[in-house]
């Protein structure tokens, strides 16, 4: 059984890179509020779409690095919750937002996990550049591929269906929230 | 062809079996990830309580059109969410499994009389009946699962019910299939009462 400070991270054999790319693949607790954010910008426009596709990674990028050398206090998994519980209902409602707004979610996102991130790392001895490269760029791919298809929705049942996405997110959060409350 | 290049090429099939051996040893350290999802999308289809209702849903939803047709859907996951986290912090309802068999009995005799009030106290019925849901079946997670993973299975698992009622309820167009749905709805309701039998004995 592997200590619970390496729950979070990958190791793919292929270095601190690939390591980081990975990661946010196989973790749903950062993927998630990563995907909510794509499908509400890309609602919103291309305008938004772009404002959190460079947004989001180098916030994330900056909390990694933050995260690895500040160890700020670890009350991430509740937080995080609540801003992918808000990302997801605010796809769900498919209500406007100002282009700032949309940035400092973004930004308070990359911040918030990335610093999560970081600590993880910090406790693993794991390498910080490639590891926080490696999820700012995957972040960035999540954001771009996921932002242009909501962009790109042009039929009223197709953007029905991002909602729902948006409600399930929402969903899956509020379970994630009651997981967090549970342990603690 | 740059001789230099096939160096490379040799030693390739030679370090095949490090790869090989490097992906067993450090493969991924987390647990429980594909009995997490695996159990919550097999969840929801493995009691007949949970099948109705959330088939009913979509029923009823196609019955009343848009924008219930999507509205009622979106609702019941996130309500029934919340009730999951009322469960896992330890909030108890009382009468879980009446509630459950009364959102059978509710939903299926709402298709049957083809109900249609308004769409905001259809969206709070459904609700209501969400958190009965959510509290009983969301936080039967198995021993060793991943949480967060069976949940997103589990509202997967619910939206796809949601949806296969909703497909079926597509022959509301036709005259003998909205007797059908009646049907259907009839059927929801009697198995409802039979879940409320079963709950009070």
């Amino acid at each position: 059984m592997l200590p619970p400070f390496l729950l979070h991270l990958m190791n793919t054999g292929l270095g601190p890179f690939y390591d980081g790319l990975a990661h946010l693949f196989v973790t749903p607790e950062d993927l998630l509020p990563v995907l909510a954010l794509s499908l509400y910008s890309g609602l919103r426009g291309p305008r938004f779409g772009r404002a959190a596709l460079f947004a989001l990674p180098a916030a994330w990028l900056l909390g990694t690095i933050a995260g690895r050398l500040f160890h700020p206090h670890p009350a991430w998994p509740i937080l995080s919750a609540v801003l992918t519980i808000l990302l997801g209902a605010l796809v769900a409602a498919d209500r406007p937002l100002p282009l700032p707004a949309v940035a400092s979610l973004a930004a308070a996102l990359g911040l918030w996990n990335g610093a999560w991130n970081g600590i993880e790392l910090a406790r693993a001895r794991a390498g910080l550049f490639g590891n926080a490269v490696g999820i700012a760029c995957a972040a960035f791919a999540v954001v771009a591929i996921f932002a242009a298809l909501a962009a790109s929705v042009r039929a009223q049942g197709a953007r029905i269906a991002v909602r729902v996405a948006g409600s399930w997110i929402a969903a899956a959060a509020l379970f994630m929230l009651g997981w967090s409350l549970r342990r603690g | 062809m740059d001789p230099g290049m096939k160096a490379p090429r040799r030693a390739w099939p030679a370090s095949l079996p490090l790869f090989l051996w490097s992906a067993a040893a450090l493969a991924h350290t987390r647990g429980g990830e594909g009995a997490g999802f695996v159990a919550g999308l097999a969840h929801p289809i493995s009691g007949l309580d949970h099948v109705l209702a959330m088939i009913a849903v979509g029923l009823w939803g196609a019955q009343l059109g848009p924008p219930a047709v999507w509205l009622l859907p979106v609702t019941f996951p996130m309500v029934m969410a919340f009730g999951g986290t009322l469960g896992l912090v330890g909030v108890k309802i009382p009468g879980i499994e009446v509630g459950i068999a009364l959102s059978a009995i509710g939903l299926g005799a709402a298709v049957l009389f083809e109900a249609r009030p308004k769409l905001g106290i259809a969206a709070v019925l459904v609700g209501f009946f969400a958190i009965f849901h959510g509290h009983a079946h969301g936080t039967e997670l198995p021993a060793g699962a991943n949480g967060l993973l069976y949940s997103i299975g589990f509202v997967i698992a619910t939206g796809l019910l949601h949806a296969t009622g909703i497909g079926i309820g597509l022959v509301h167009r036709w005259p003998a299939g909205r007797t059908a749905l009646r049907c259907a709805g009839a059927a929801v309701a009697l198995a409802g009462m039979a879940f409320l039998w079963k709950a009070l004995t």
